[in-house]
């Protein structure tokens, strides 16, 4: 039992930051109905960022940030006028799939240039301290990523609910049509929807180097695991997002400290496998593409 | 669709004959080195194109099934025993092209009841899912220690030209399989569900079945390549055998021919794998060659999306029917290959 | 004479809290054009997605052709004889005139790999596309075609599968006068020849000198079924469209 809460914990933590890894890719889809296979990529990106400013710069990860997101936001929003925009509007969801997945590619390959292969980790000073509570390890690494997750999807939520940038994305993502016919700008929701899940995903990464050893090819196990949290929350339903990051999160340790570490990423899968039978559309969508 | 007009089975028997003769012509083993992986990456964009070209389902995965077949010959041969060499590993591949199909029906027909995008991320994680197993199933494939095949006796002087012909041989099948599915009625479904799925099915189309029996040709053949290249390489390792640039490199390959047509992914390869063997030559670093890659399909992707082929015809039948050029889209919103000819009678 | 070939009863869907049908019931007699009014919003498109299977009803029952529909699928009623056209006139763009018409035939699976379309087949698309005045753009894919001509072409395609009732989900929205009076005469000649017609259409003129009975929805539900007359003096009708 107690091995099974200790793992509920851990799995809760990490789930928290997939749930932040797994916002941008949603709502990327939500605005664009792209799937943005370079949102792996962008993350380890992120982490080797952050990982440089800390062992160049001496800055925290979790300042750094603060530093990066803005950035990379602005990176996001490049790449979306660039790589994706001129992609004609009916072959989009299909090419867009290739181009991320060849950009994803391209930031393995800059990465791989700038720090070769091998495997890093962002080791701050806390970053083996824990604290005990009832009994129960609690890595403090993990609960600031944890909170940092918590602060920035709050952020995320007001911004989609209290703004009007928030209204125009949420109306981009229930209709695109009706969207611009009421006169939102939707090339400029989609391009900026694109900096945010790219914002996201830095900041995502920045704490993955910090609980998980990465290397440049780390995006393919990542996004394949962001896909399938996603395909079970619903494409394009960010609360379904974070509730299926926080039920995977712990799904895998839980197999993982009963079942068997190995086959702990198969967990993933056969939740994948499970919803296409029992509730192809995710726990929380509508029929991806409403069949009419 | 596409009629078995005399000129087109004449450009077939030419280049399949060239084909054939080729390693007699340039034997020396670098030359057919690079001409086998050619004809290995002509064999998995047209397998490739067999169900996302046709069926617009853009499978991300190919990899996974090029990796069980790769597989499924290396431990046959080390582990059941049947411990022979020689050419008899080639002898199974038509079975493990069966077997790798069957296998596929339940899986297509899973990742198939769901729209495009999805299925591209259900392809996508089956093959991590396969290189994990790959990993995991140590016993099998020795995990990351890799899998030593026993070396083929064959001369070393013609030491390639058996794995050439295995090659051509399971790419020739690709080929007049998707040219011959192409001019079908099941080529047509295929059209249609490309085309506009919701009203495939309206019109009576069995689409389910249709993309099934794709998908299960399409990774087939993509499983018997990857027995071919296992024996050829000798020491096959998790990543490499299930290699996520193995399915891009025959997806762009197919893009920058044109995807939907006969072929277009043919000439894709034997555009790209030459020149891509020549960079890797010259750029040495793995990682570089990477970051061209990347480029190189950005680049199709943003320019020529629509690909070789489709572009060139197109531009042939403006200037025959005189019409001056159409602003893209207006015609072009299905890439088609031929000029749209009429059914054979 | 007047057997019912589709009865709809009770047949409901809700978008998060607004009911888009509402407990919907009628039925379509054989050998009739019967037309699908009402006010925009009033769930007649939705009603169409039910019966034709594109959209799974939370509750209510199908019967086609004295028949329970328990999954209704669109690919199965084709084959059964129900079939229906899109109010954005969908065809395949990719594919030839002909070859549309040619991939809407029932077909077994042994035939599949069969390069040849049968005589019969082939005789019969191309009836049909001169039956609809095609017939030169027989050989042109269908992408290149005016959207009126898409109309034509989607209702020959429908025709294929020798259909028992089609329905018609807005067929002269958006196309010009002379058009709308080809689609009427197909629809004409098409009825003489048996075949029964579901119409969903705005245009009231059309709807009262083509369509009996007429099926007036408002809020989901049937408020009305009658012949034109009777519907157009009826105060409940006048009250949905003139919204009191």
């Amino acid at each position: 039992m107690h091995l099974f809460i200790q793992a509920c914990i851990l799995g809760l933590l990490a789930g928290g930051v997939y749930a932040l890894m797994a916002s941008g890719l949603t709502l990327a889809f939500g605005v664009m109905r792209v799937i943005n296979v370079a949102q792996g990529a962008m993350i380890v990106l992120g982490a080797f960022l952050s990982y440089t400013l800390f062992t160049k710069a001496h800055i925290d990860p979790f300042v750094s940030v603060v530093l990066l997101t803005p950035l990379m936001f602005l990176v996001g929003v490049a790449l979306q006028l660039v790589f994706i925009r001129p992609l004609r509007a009916d072959e989009r969801e299909e090419l867009s799939l290739l181009v991320t997945w060849a950009l994803a590619l391209g930031i393995e390959g800059l990465l791989s240039v700038l720090y070769k292969t091998n495997y890093r980790s962002t080791i701050t000073s806390y970053a083996d301290k824990s604290w005990r509570v009832l009994g129960y390890h609690l890595s403090e690494v993990r609960v600031f990523a944890f909170g940092m997750s918590v602060v920035i999807l709050t952020l995320l939520y007001l911004l989609l609910t209290r703004t009007e940038f928030g209204r125009t994305v949420r109306a981009t993502v229930q209709n695109p049509v009706s969207a611009r016919l009421l006169g939102v700008n939707v090339d400029k929701v989609s391009a900026l929807g694109f900096g945010i899940s790219v914002a996201t995903a830095t900041a995502a990464g920045a704490v993955f180097g910090m609980v998980t050893p990465f290397f440049p090819g780390s995006h393919y196990d990542l996004i394949s695991r962001l896909l399938s949290i996603i395909v079970l929350g619903g494409l394009g339903s960010l609360g379904g997002a974070i509730i299926a990051a926080l039920f995977m999160g712990m799904a895998e340790a839980v197999f993982a400290a009963e079942i068997s570490p190995t086959w702990s990423s198969f967990t993933f899968f056969i939740v994948l496998i499970a919803i296409l039978l029992l509730r192809p559309q995710g726990l929380f969508g509508t029929n991806e593409r409403g069949a009419l | 669709m596409s009629r078995l007009t005399r000129t087109g089975v004449l450009r077939a028997v030419v280049v399949f004959g060239a084909l054939a003769a080729f390693p007699f012509v340039f034997p020396a083993q670098w030359i057919v080195n690079i001409a086998i992986f050619t004809l290995m990456y002509a064999g998995l964009a047209t397998a490739w194109n067999l169900l996302g070209g046709f069926s617009g389902y853009l499978s991300l995965g190919h990899a996974a099934f090029f990796g069980v077949g790769a597989y499924a010959i290396a431990i046959a041969f080390t582990h059941i025993g049947i411990g022979g060499s020689g050419y008899k590993p080639f002898f199974a591949l038509p079975l493990v092209g069966i077997v790798v199909a069957l296998v596929s029906v339940p899986i297509a027909w899973v990742a198939l009841r769901v729209r495009a995008a999805t299925f591209a991320i259900v392809t996508l994680t089956l093959l991590f899912v396969v290189q994990q197993l790959a990993f995991n199933l140590h016993h099998l494939t020795h995990g990351s220690q890799g899998l030593a095949l026993p070396p083929p006796p064959f001369d070393v002087s013609t030491f390639e030209q058996p794995f050439y012909f295995a090659m051509l041989g399971v790419f020739a099948l690709a080929f007049f399989t998707c040219w011959w599915v192409k001019g079908s009625k099941l080529g047509l479904m295929l059209f249609s569900i490309r085309d506009d799925e919701d009203r495939a099915r309206g019109v009576g189309v069995r689409v389910t079945g249709a993309k099934v029996i794709a998908f299960a040709l399409s990774v087939g053949f993509t499983g018997m390549l990857g027995g071919v290249w296992a024996y050829y390489i000798q020491f096959i390792y998790p990543q490499f055998a299930v290699d996520p640039l193995i399915t891009i490199g025959a997806v762009l390959m197919a893009f920058l021919g044109g995807k939907g047509t006969v072929w277009g992914p043919t000439v894709g390869a034997f555009i790209l794998v030459p020149a891509q063997q020549y960079m890797a030559y010259k750029l040495g670093a793995s990682e570089l060659y990477l970051l061209g890659y990347a480029s190189v399909f950005l680049l199709i992707m943003l320019f020529l999306p629509r690909g070789i082929i489709p572009s060139i015809s197109d531009h042939l039948a403006r200037r025959r029917s005189g019409r001056p050029d159409e602003p893209p889209g207006a015609v072009a919103s299905a890439p088609r290959a031929t000029l749209p000819g009429g059914m054979a009678p | 004479m007047s057997a019912t070939l589709l009865g709809v009863s009770g047949l409901t869907k809700r978008f998060g809290g607004v009911a888009a049908v509402n407990g919907c019931s009628f039925q379509v007699d054989e050998g009739t054009i019967t037309a699908l009014i009402g006010p925009n919003g009033s769930g007649k498109t939705t009603a169409f997605n039910m019966i034709t299977g594109y959209l799974p009803a939370d509750s209510g029952e199908v019967t086609f052709a004295g028949r329970a529909v328990k999954r209704p699928n669109p690919t199965r009623l084709y084959r059964a004889g129900l079939t229906r056209t899109f109010q954005q006139a969908r065809v395949f763009p990719g594919l030839t005139l002909l070859e549309n018409l040619t991939v809407a035939i029932s077909q077994p699976w042994r035939t599949l790999l069969r390069r040849n379309v049968a005589a019969r087949d082939r005789e019969r698309a191309l009836t049909l596309l001169e039956e609809f005045g095609l017939e030169r753009l027989g050989d042109r894919p269908a992408g290149e075609l005016s959207f009126g001509q898409r109309k034509l072409l989607e209702f020959a395609t429908v025709l294929m599968g020798e259909p028992r009732l089609v329905l018609l989900d807005e067929p002269t929205a958006g196309v010009n006068p002379v058009m709308v009076e080809q689609i009427e005469r197909h629809v004409r000649e098409l009825h003489a020849r048996g075949l029964t017609f579901l119409i969903v259409e705005h245009d009231m003129h059309l709807v009262m000198r083509l369509c009996n009975p007429v099926i007036v929805l408002d809020g989901g539900a049937t408020i009305k079924q009658g012949p034109p007359a009777e519907v157009q003096s009826d105060r409940a009708v006048l009250d949905a469209y003139l919204g009191t």
